[in-house]
């Protein structure tokens, strides 16, 4: 480590993916004990939960629109681009156990964020559709809640992998700073997004 | 070298975001068939490995807490318009004829369980003693979660696999089941599957339960109602009355 800091995420990349995380954790925790009869059982207040999960999942859907719309929008869509865009190195990457020269996000990272992306959107759709089943048939699908329970497991790999790369493996989890404080140290920047050239 | 040179840049991102994204709007119309088939599949590994909590059972309450079965004081009340207001304690309800049955449950947000084992009495036998009025065309299920309430007409009710169950899978009816005593209708969508049992009164004809209060369909005909499939395929009349009068 050089002791040497580049900036990696700016604030309102930081905002948009802690709004996110704190949302999902919410929406996760009241959703298991709606799914799961073992917590529903200890936990009861089956009304109440769902009141809970459904406003927290509107209110997390609604502060990343705010986010966006309040923040660096310029920023965020240069951001959109990088994550967009493959090269023959990212193709490596994945295809090659991670051994390409990489940019500042790497293969993986982009996968990762279209996904997210995308899941947000249709935990939102579905979610919606359960909502308003409930109260009127014409929105009901016998398949809704395969989706909705589908994404909550993918989800849930998804985020022990997050967890691992971001927590515990030791070549990765200095990524974290970045997202906390923003700063990478610029030696681990190098080794692990050599075609990443950071801000001045 | 053009094909692949290395400053070319693919979409991958929006491809894998659309891609995504449709395949999972256009999963709401062959998710259900396609998890059947896999859990079919994976049917022996699920038996040492549970894929879904609880064997696919969702537990679904409309209050804020669970009622707790007391068999010291619970009592299963039949009224309405009976000859004679009767009320079974537990140890009663376990000496009337016992019936058993295996049905699939459905439930009209999707899920299904199938071959469950349901031990119990039938609705007729739980009548007898209070000799239904032959002006009774309904009945009503009140349960101990107040305020839930179902209703079937007594044709419905007649049906040939309609229990009263007190036991499921070979041991009693657990807490979150409905213990001790619920309504199992295989023909029709959960919510008109009573759980927790407290009173069964006999009335002219149907109200609307908890659910159809909030727009669910009366007749609860699996596969055929509350938006799924067409018209009723099983007769949903309740032009014959006094079924369960003699």
């Amino acid at each position: 480590m050089s002791g040497l800091y580049v900036t990696r995420f700016s604030r309102t990349e930081r905002t948009l993916h802690w709004v996110n995380a704190a949302g999902f954790f919410v929406l996760l925790g009241s959703g298991l004990v709606l799914y799961l009869p073992s917590l529903a059982i200890a936990i009861g207040r089956r009304p109440l939960i769902k009141d809970i999960h459904f406003w927290a999942g509107i209110g997390w859907i609604a502060a990343l629109v705010l986010v966006v719309l309040l923040g660096d929008r310029r920023g965020l869509l240069r951001t959109a681009r990088e994550l967009d865009r493959f090269d023959r190195d990212d193709r490596l990457w994945l295809t090659g156990g991670g051994r390409a020269p990489q940019g500042r996000f790497n293969a993986g990272q982009k996968l990762n964020a279209s996904l997210n992306a995308a899941f947000a959107i249709l935990f939102l759709a579905s979610g919606l559709l359960l909502w308003l089943g409930e109260r009127d048939t014409r929105f009901r699908f016998a398949s809704t809640v395969v989706l909705h329970d589908g994404l909550m497991y993918v989800s849930l790999i998804l985020l022990v992998g997050h967890l691992y790369l971001a927590l515990i493996h030791p070549a990765t989890r200095h990524a974290l700073r970045g997202m906390t404080v923003g700063a990478v140290d610029a030696e681990w920047a190098h080794a692990h997004h050599r075609k990443w050239t950071p801000p001045e | 070298m053009e094909v692949d040179a290395p400053g070319r840049e693919h979409r991958y991102g929006r491809a894998v975001f659309l891609g995504t994204v449709a395949a999972g709007l256009s999963s709401l119309f062959w998710g259900r068939s396609a998890w059947s088939r896999v859990s079919g599949e994976l049917g022996s590994v699920e038996a040492y490995v549970p894929l879904v909590p609880l064997g696919g059972w969702r537990i679904y309450t409309v209050s804020g807490s669970m009622p707790h079965f007391d068999p010291a004081t619970w009592r299963l009340a039949v009224g309405g318009q009976v000859e004679e207001p009767t009320s079974f304690t537990y140890a009663q309800l376990r000496k009337l004829p016992r019936v058993e049955q295996v049905s699939t449950f459905h439930c009209v947000t999707g899920w299904t369980v199938k071959h469950v084992r349901w031990g119990g009495v039938r609705v007729a036998d739980v009548l007898e003693r209070s000799r239904p009025l032959p002006d009774a065309g309904a009945l009503e299920f009140v349960s101990m979660e107040q305020p839930y309430v179902d209703y079937l007409t007594t044709d419905q009710a007649a049906l040939k696999d309609v229990m009263l169950a007190y036991e499921m899978d070979g041991k009693p009816l657990p807490r979150e089941h409905g213990a001790p005593l619920r309504l199992i209708i295989p023909e029709m969508y959960g919510y008109k599957n009573v759980k927790w049992l407290a009173g069964i009164n006999l009335v002219p004809s149907e109200q609307l339960g908890y659910w159809e209060q909030l727009g669910y369909d009366q007749d609860a005909w699996v596969g055929h109602s509350n938006g799924y499939g067409s018209t009723p395929s099983l007769p949903a009349s309740n032009s014959t009355r006094g079924v369960f009068t003699r």
